[in-house]
């Protein structure tokens, strides 16, 4: 540990925070599913800091991030393929 | 010396993360906005690993947490792909730029929701 794991984490936490701007403001599913999809990859590397946060590594917390890196694409692509099926009217650029 | 060097692997993967979510929060439509994602995003992943993996105690572990990365390339080109091809599909128009976008095209699209925010 170098001691910037923690503090590198929470950042990385308060930009999830600031992308759930994208999902209040969309416009239309797409746009909302894109803040879904950093979720996924910023909650990898949110996990990841985590395991080499003490003193040693854990790594239980290198597994749950295979999955969730795992989990995130299937999201996306089962929404792709399956979910969104017409555009909303407001999907393209907004300002 | 591998101190130095993972910290600022680490700050340098921060920064890019920062990247990407600015570009998720300010870029003007869809595609822009997923092309900031997909690649911004796992750059900044990548040097966090690579940072972690330097002070890894065991090479067991170093490899299991490089493995995550190609996992989350693999992932956000397929994701860019499907997304950006749907999106394609259903008649999205890609943006333009500023100038165009006053023309008649994106009076009929764009002003929708502009003066409510």
């Amino acid at each position: 540990m170098t001691g910037l794991e923690l503090p590198i984490a929470l950042f990385l936490l308060v930009n999830l925070a600031a992308s759930l701007w994208r999902v209040l403001r969309g416009p239309g599913d797409a746009n909302r599913l894109l803040a879904a999809l950093l979720f996924g990859s910023t909650g990898v590397g949110v996990l990841v800091l985590l395991a080499f946060a003490g003193e040693r590594a854990l790594t239980p917390f290198l597994d749950v991030a295979l999955t969730l890196a795992l989990l995130a694409a299937i999201t996306a692509i089962a929404f792709a393929q399956r979910a969104w099926r017409r555009a909303s009217a407001a999907e393209g650029h907004d300002d | 010396m591998i101190e130095i060097l993972s910290g600022s692997l680490l700050l340098a993967g921060a920064f890019f993360y920062l990247a990407g979510t600015v570009g998720l929060l300010r870029f003007p439509d869809l595609y822009t906005r997923l092309h900031a994602l997909a690649k911004v995003d796992n750059l900044g992943l990548g040097c966090i690993v690579v940072g972690l993996a330097l002070q890894a105690e065991s090479i067991a572990v170093a490899l299991k947490l490089l493995l995550i990365w190609p996992l989350a390339l693999v992932a956000s080109a397929a994701i860019g792909y499907v997304i950006a091809r749907r999106a394609d599909t259903l008649g999205i128009a890609p943006w333009r730029g500023d100038t165009e976008s006053v023309g008649p095209a994106a009076a009929t699209e764009g002003t929708n929701k502009r003066g409510d925010t």
